[in-house]
């Protein structure tokens, strides 16, 4: 699928997260995506961009307008140099969680999109790919 | 630092969150508000979300942790005003607020409140 542009934001404090949210509402927007896609998109975007914050130390995300025919779409791909996932299908596991919250965030996220991927290396980072097509 | 604005009204506090949230403005409002309830002495908390274009994990969390304070404070919450697509989302997500009130406006809302008041109901997450 041909990426038509492509731009990355820092994720380095709780501000950022709503910078990311508010840039992927945005492009969402542009692309014609609707209401409720938008918000799923949005959503996803917010808990991953906090994973990358509070488990992964801080990162980016490298935020992509997909173009696949007349589809339109967006990927996210949030990445940091944090202490990584050891085990990813318990981090996938919903209720799964090491950083005081709900663990929904990883399976969460996951089920909000077309497309997810994740890949980690302990003490290396963590790379967590979404997509979602309008 | 921003604040969200608590208002009394009677015996009840509203509150309507209007900015995109982000979590240390989610951790003060929990904190405000809990206070605001002792010092108001109130019954019920209106928490209206209708401007809210997302709750993600974090912000649902903090909203069911402001409704289980509240009734522990004796006061009763309901929430109002979320959007269709916010619900649909937060569902998908694994979230589905239990123990929260929920009302679709807010005169709705102010109804339930003034039930639960009345009957002494204290919270529909109790399961007692």
């Amino acid at each position: 699928m041909p990426a038509t542009a492509s731009e990355s934001l820092p994720i380095s404090g709780p501000d950022d997260v709503v910078v990311v949210r508010q840039r992927v509402r945005e492009l969402a927007i542009m692309l014609g995506f609707r209401l409720v896609d938008q918000t799923k998109l949005v959503t996803a975007a917010s808990e991953l961009a906090r994973n990358t914050l509070q488990h992964g130390r801080g990162g980016k995300v490298e935020i992509t307008t997909l173009q696949d025919g007349s589809k339109k779409g967006l990927r996210l791909v949030f990445e940091d140099q944090g202490p990584g996932i050891p085990d990813i299908e318990r981090a996938l596991t919903d209720g799964f969680t090491t950083g005081g919250g709900l663990g929904l965030g990883l399976g969460g996220s996951k089920r909000l999109c077309n497309e997810f991927s994740v890949e980690s290396e302990p003490g290396r980072g963590t790379r967590v790919m979404i997509a979602r097509w309008a | 630092m921003e604040r969200i604005p608590i208002l009394k009204i009677g015996s009840y506090l509203l509150v309507s969150i209007q900015v995109d949230m982000h979590d240390r403005l989610a951790m003060s409002l929990q904190d405000d508000l809990t206070a605001h309830i002792v010092k108001a002495r109130a019954k019920g908390v209106l928490i209206d979300i209708s401007s809210l274009e997302l709750v993600d994990s974090f912000i649902g969390r903090t909203l069911g942790n402001i409704a289980a304070m509240s009734r522990v404070l004796d006061a009763q919450t309901v929430l109002v005003g979320m959007r269709p697509a916010v619900a649909i989302t937060l569902v998908e997500l694994g979230m589905s607020l239990p123990g929260v009130r929920t009302a679709l406006n807010v005169d709705q809302g102010l109804a339930l409140l003034q039930t639960a008041i009345d009957q002494g109901d204290h919270g529909a997450g109790d399961g007692v």
